[in-house]
């Protein structure tokens, strides 16, 4: 046999401009397609905050006395942040923030432990990722305190006078990428990956089970199209949907929410190409197991509730237990946020997202795969 | 003399739905140009057979082909060269006529799509409904339309799953003088009908019930195998003795034609005994040729019976 009895283009593009015109004319899905990023927006409109602890952080310390110790010990005990990683310069630091390994870095500068015998106050720079600021505000106001209460102890013997006076020690706190904690930073860009796994999702769980129960399936199995022509068929007149989906936000996110847009659009655009397919498989493969439409929806929210709650939209993804972050990994939701913040608020560039990109990738084959072989070539 | 290759070929054909037998053990042969009738009561199995040939379900057991095909194998290459007009109006109802027939002449792979619909359109009498949504139509133009749509490819076999349901007569008249065409040119024809007059129009028919074959063959030779004899009374009020004729042995059935009753029954001595006492200044009774309908139901109630 040849590809062509597998695959014919021309097939699949009249499946393509049918679902086009069907779309055009079913006008209140048209309006919910547009309405609920709209929607949305507004709702989440204000933040949601919590108290997650753990925050992996690496230290960059170039001082060896006992001071620097008691401070990162003081800092693991705390709670709220765990030390993952020494590193041994500035830029492996800057690496590791960039990529979202860490949530913190500690920077304690050479001859730390003698400066503050001498009590010149020496300075300790903490670096956090502030991107999503519910995560890292409670960790950075208790800092200051866990810091100054355990040196306080060290500070005993003849150099109790220190304890006296004016703080040992001058504490640099330095929120990166997000200064001023500003929440519809993070929330925008994430709005981005939630509607477009709400909307898509549902879409497409539609778009088959729909074909059954109007009876047009009937008709179609009767020709000679094949399974994988439907399915790309039905996916992508919907990723032009999404498209114009991220339009809406994105727009709304610079002039209403007047969010700082670093990185570039461009990359944005072409990456979301990967979590958009991914989404419209799940919904595919959702329509190949429902009976009915009802069913396909509900499907549609099984899926979307873990993935709004596990991604670290709702919540810091850091602040959750392990299992729930190991679903939360499996998300493509979860990656895609990792990677919209890191363009949008970080400037990452494709080297960054990489790592990001590959789960998403990996859902889209599985989803399909399940779709395909379960999408049903009779009508028993 | 060789006979040519059937176009359809089937034999011990099962299909069940959740232990329930749809289609049991049906065989069947079907010739080039044949135009075949399917009849049967509702729910004999006519629609479950039909899809079985065309691939939209999967028969339990048995054997088959279809246009040389294997019919659990090599539905692929089935599809392509069938036309297969549903029971149910399976056509998109919120894409416009015109729409629909270039969406399946895509889906079909044929060439030159725009002058092929317009003709088709012109053919069967749609261009004027040519930009109004297929859900808007009427049923017999909804009916037209899938017709056209099946016809577009120029399949080899016709699959017609009551093709002329809810279509008015002048309608019914095109469409089969359609029909005749195509068979000329060598097309076979499938076609599953409740109406006695398209019945006597196929070469050959068949007659399923409960999901088995109990007659099959041309229309005389459903007759003369089914052993029945049939009287007619005429006159006025006929349909008063109806209910007494129905009671007396020999008398199978008694169905009643406007001013005319069909009494049927396989013995026909006994018939005519039955008949013996009717008032002949009143009424007038003769022995006559029996229809199609009084073998078909009378194989019906036969089969009821043993069941
Ligand atoms: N998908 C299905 N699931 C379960 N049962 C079915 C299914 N399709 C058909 N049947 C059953 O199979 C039997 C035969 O149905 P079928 O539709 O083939 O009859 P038919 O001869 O076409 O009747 P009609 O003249 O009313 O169209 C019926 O008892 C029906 O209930
Ligand atoms: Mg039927």
């Amino acid at each position: 046999m040849s590809w062509t009895s597998f695959f014919s283009f021309r097939r699949f593009r009249a499946i393509a401009a049918k679902e086009f015109v069907q779309m055009r004319r079913d006008r209140v899905t048209f309006a919910m397609m547009i309405g609920i990023p709209i929607v949305q927006m507004v709702v989440f409109g204000f933040a949601i905050n919590s108290d997650p602890k753990h925050l992996p952080t690496a230290v960059l310390s170039a001082d060896h006395s006992v001071f620097s110790r008691t401070v990162v010990a003081a800092m693991q005990n705390s709670g709220y942040f765990k030390i993952v990683k020494n590193v041994a310069s500035q830029a492996e630091a800057d690496l590791l923030i960039e990529e979202g390994e860490v949530q913190f870095v500690l920077v304690i500068p050479p001859d730390f432990g003698r400066r503050l015998v001498r009590g010149e106050q020496p300075s300790l720079l903490l670096t956090a990722d502030a991107t999503d600021p519910a995560a890292t505000s409670n960790a950075l106001s208790s800092f200051r305190l866990v810091a100054e209460a355990a040196l306080a102890r060290d500070l005993s013997g003849p150099l109790t006078h220190l304890r006296r006076g004016p703080p040992p020690l001058n504490l640099i706190l330095h929120p990166s990428y997000n200064p001023e904690a500003i929440t519809q930073y993070n929330i925008v860009p994430g709005l981005m990956g939630v509607v477009l796994t709400m909307t898509l999702v549902i879409i497409t769980g539609l778009a088959i089970t729909r074909e059954r129960e109007r009876g047009t399936m009937e008709n179609l199995l009767s020709t000679p199209v094949k399974p994988f022509e439907v399915m790309l068929g039905k996916i992508i007149p919907y990723v032009v949907v999404g498209y114009v989906q991220m339009g809406v936000i994105i727009l709304a996110g610079l002039f209403v929410f007047r969010v700082p847009m670093i990185g570039s659009l461009p990359l944005l655009l072409a990456v979301s190409f990967l979590f958009i397919a991914a989404n419209l498989g799940m919904g595919l493969t959702f329509s190949t197991l429902a009976r009915n439409q009802l069913q396909a929806v509900q499907m549609a929210f099984f899926f979307f509730l873990p993935s709004i709650l596990l991604s670290g939209f709702m919540f810091p993804f850091r602040g959750m237990p392990v299992w729930a972050q190991m679903i939360g990994e499996t998300l493509p939701l979860t990656h895609y946020l990792r990677i919209v913040r890191g363009i949008l608020l970080k400037g990452n560039g494709f080297a960054q997202i990489l790592p990001q990109l590959w789960p998403i990738g990996l859902f889209l084959a599985v989803a399909l795969t399940v779709g395909l072989t379960r999408y049903r070539r009779t009508l028993d | 003399m060789t006979s040519p290759a059937p176009v359809i070929e089937v034999s011990e054909l099962t299909k069940s739905f959740a232990g329930k037998i749809a289609v049991n053990r049906l065989s069947l042969r079907v010739e080039p140009g044949e135009i075949y009738g399917f009849l049967g009561p509702n729910g004999s199995g006519k629609t479950t057979f039909i899809r079985m040939l065309c691939g939209l379900l999967q028969p339990d057991s048995g054997r088959g082909t279809c246009l040389g095909h294997d019919l659990f194998r090599e539905s692929h290459l089935i599809k392509p060269q069938i036309g297969y007009l549903a029971q149910k109006f399976s056509l998109y109802e919120d894409l416009s006529v015109r729409e629909n027939l270039s969406f399946m002449a895509r889906i079909y792979g044929l060439p030159k799509v725009r002058t092929l619909v317009e003709e088709a359109m012109e053919r069967l009498g749609l261009a004027r409904f040519a930009d109004q949504l297929a859900g808007t139509l009427s049923g017999g133009w909804k009916q037209r339309l899938a017709l056209a749509a099946c016809l577009l490819h120029q399949p080899r076999l016709l699959l017609l799953d009551e093709p002329t349901a809810g279509v008015d007569p002048k309608a019914r008249r095109d469409f089969w003088d359609e029909i005749y065409r195509l068979s000329a040119e060598g097309v076979t024809a499938l076609i599953s009908t409740h109406y006695m007059d398209e019945a006597e129009r196929c070469h050959r028919l068949a007659y399923l019930a409960y999901g088995e074959l109990l007659a099959a063959g041309t229309a005389a030779q459903v007759v003369a195998a089914s052993g029945l004899f049939t009287w007619t009374i005429t006159g006025e009020n006929v349909h008063l003795l109806a209910s007494g004729l129905k009671k007396r042995p020999g008398i199978e059935q008694v169905a009643p034609f406007g001013t005319t009753l069909h009494v049927s029954g396989h013995d026909p001595d006994l018939l005519q005994a039955g008949l013996a006492d009717i008032d002949c200044r009143l009424y007038h009774c003769q022995a006559s040729a029996v229809s199609l309908e009084d073998v078909f139901i009378s194989l019906m109630q036969n089969r009821g019976g043993q069941s």
